[in-house]
């Protein structure tokens, strides 16, 4: 990593305890990241660095920032984190990410939630990638809520990815606990020969609610797309998958939505393959089901209890 | 030493109610005991009834003379009850090494994860990582299956045809290991098996048929009449 430049001071002791705590859930953040960064807290940026390869720019027409990733550049790591912990925070944002030629990047965002208060803390973020050709990117993307209060947690991520030729984009997107409803959109186009591999983790507890909305086209001969969504429904929250992988050209597409449902939980799972083009492959594969008693019982055998025994296959199923 | 008295089993099927173990009066004591019999004659619910998976409709079961009947599978794994099933249970997420490291109950180092696979033919290094999902096959599922149970380490292990879906090459190393434990261990280890290998090593051999005990003494009691008898159809060749 190059050099840190400072636009914006940071240091941790500049936020409080519990934004704190939530960078440390979302993004690992403990301390100065070891790269370029741009920290949103309650709407604002409150530290920036970039550095030679990475260059963050503020949107002069509507609230976010452009992310420039030098071509060649290898190695680089982006951290754009955004925390809300004042109740009630309606925040939304549009970043854009202009990945260079060959370059490869690790991106890790992810939002965290605070509300202590009975109103609705919200962040909605539009990301849109514009990979350019052989360009590699790692994204990370987790999801986390917390805080007393009775106010709901609303977090509606939209991503959207254009793979140019031979680029490759791996997304890694997490929610586990505290989000009261979202809503994930995320499109993607592929040019020639470009791969898109999205892993997707979802939990919900409580009355959550959860949808999760893919569309990608395959454009490009050659180009490849892998979504893989794991979930788990407890209590009485819903969830709802849908996929449409579009094959558009000779390209292979998969689809896997794969959930366990527990308690009261609703599940629906909608996935959808379209071929536009005879040398398409496209296969979808969905299943939902409870934990099978068998995975309880053998786990039991080994001297776990029930309840272990469910958290075990829980934490190894959203890995 | 496990005691199992008047043991009845019945379970509802498609075609009603069927009783499938009748009556079972059975001493299991230390070394090696072989149960075997033909198909569907109701080992495999046995080994269940005994590790706490079925409740048996009637009877009770002691564990060194101690009441384990209304004991949970929990309870009767602590109490010292392990078993390896006869259908291995596959697991999305799980390592092989997560799987052993539960099966010893502790945090245990990568090599003494290992040295469990190794014992089972497996090249441990290989395997410790991998997910135990559809992806492994059914011999590698079964010799790992195997090795949750020697990580338990318990007084009283029951192994539900461990040949089956083992090649032969792999059989040769595996009647090594349970050669091994006779020698090693004080515990009771019983074996539902039909081959002819693993019957050579029983201390006891106990014939199981339509869910009733048909035949049990040491092997020079049971040995020859089982070796002209139709009740077990498979003595010789290992399976697949
Ligand atoms: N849970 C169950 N419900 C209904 N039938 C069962 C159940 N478990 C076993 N059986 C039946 O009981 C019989 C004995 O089965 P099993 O114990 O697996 O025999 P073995 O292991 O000797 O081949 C079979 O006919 C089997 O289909
Ligand atoms: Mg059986």
């Amino acid at each position: 990593m190059d050099q840190l430049n400072f636009d914006i001071d940071f240091e941790m002791k500049d936020v409080a305890a519990v934004g704190r705590g939530l960078l440390d859930s979302i993004a690992g953040i403990t301390e100065v990241p070891d790269g370029a960064f741009n920290i949103r807290a309650d709407g604002r940026s409150i530290g920036r660095a970039q550095t030679k390869a990475v260059e963050i720019v503020t949107k002069k027409d509507k609230p976010g920032i452009d992310i420039f990733i030098k071509p060649g550049t290898t190695g680089e790591k982006v951290y754009i984190p955004v925390i809300l912990t004042e109740p009630g925070l309606q925040d939304l944002v549009y970043n854009d990410f202009y990945i260079g030629e060959a370059s490869t990047v690790e991106i890790i965002a992810g939002c965290g939630i605070h509300n202590d208060g009975c109103g609705e803390s919200r962040h909605d973020g539009i990301h849109t990638f514009h990979v350019e050709k052989n360009a590699h990117v790692k994204y990370v993307e987790r999801h986390y809520g917390e805080g007393g209060g009775e106010g709901t947690n609303v977090m509606n991520p939209t991503t959207v990815v254009n793979l140019g030729k031979n680029a490759y984009m791996e997304m890694e997107t997490t929610q586990i606990k505290g989000v009261d409803s979202t809503e994930r959109v995320t499109r993607g186009v592929l040019e020639d020969g470009a791969q898109l591999v999205v892993n997707e983790k979802i939990m919900t507890h409580g009355v959550q609610y959860a949808t999760t909305d893919f569309v990608v086209e395959m454009n490009g001969d050659g180009s490849s797309a892998n979504v893989v969504s794991r979930s788990v429904a407890k209590d009485n929250s819903r969830q709802q998958f849908t996929a449409d992988l579009r094959g558009n050209a000779r390209c292979h597409g998969h689809s896997e939505c794969d959930a366990i449902i527990m308690d009261n939980a609703v599940v629906s799972s909608l996935p959808q393959i379209t071929a536009n083009s005879v040398d398409a492959e496209l296969i979808h594969e969905a299943a939902i089901g409870k934990i099978a008693g068998e995975q309880l019982e053998k786990l039991m055998s080994l001297g776990l209890t029930e309840a272990e025994a469910e958290a075990k296959i829980i934490d190894g199923f959203l890995k | 030493m496990l005691k199992l008295v008047d043991i009845e089993f019945s379970a509802n099927t498609e075609t009603g109610r069927k009783d499938i173990l009748k009556g079972i009066n059975l001493e299991i004591g230390d070394g090696f005991t072989v149960v075997t019999g033909p198909n569907g004659g109701g080992k495999s619910s046995l080994a269940k009834v005994i590790s706490g998976l079925y409740k048996p409709t009637a009877g009770r079961i002691y564990l060194n003379g101690r009441d384990v009947t209304d004991m949970s599978i929990t309870e009767r794994a602590e109490a010292g009850i392990s078993y390896a099933f006869q259908q291995p249970v596959r697991f999305k997420g799980l390592t092989v090494k997560d799987l052993i490291t539960i099966s010893a109950g502790k945090d245990i180092s990568v090599s003494e994860a290992c040295e469990y696979l190794s014992s089972v033919g497996l090249c441990a290094r290989d395997y410790i990582d991998r997910e135990v999902n559809a992806s492994l096959s059914g011999g590698e599922l079964k010799r790992i299956e195997i090795a949750t149970v020697l990580a338990r380490g318990t007084d009283f292990a029951v192994f539900d045809e461990p040949e089956a879906g083992i090649d032969l090459w792999s059989f040769h190393s595996l009647i090594k290991v349970f050669e091994r434990m006779r020698e090693k261990t004080s515990g009771a280890i019983m074996i539902i098996s039909h081959q002819e290998r693993i019957l050579d090593i029983a201390d006891r051999i106990v014939v199981i048929s339509d869910g009733r005990v048909e035949r049990e003494g040491t092997k020079a009691e049971v040995l020859p009449g089982l070796m002209y008898d139709r009740a077990c159809p498979r003595l010789d060749g290992v399976n697949e």
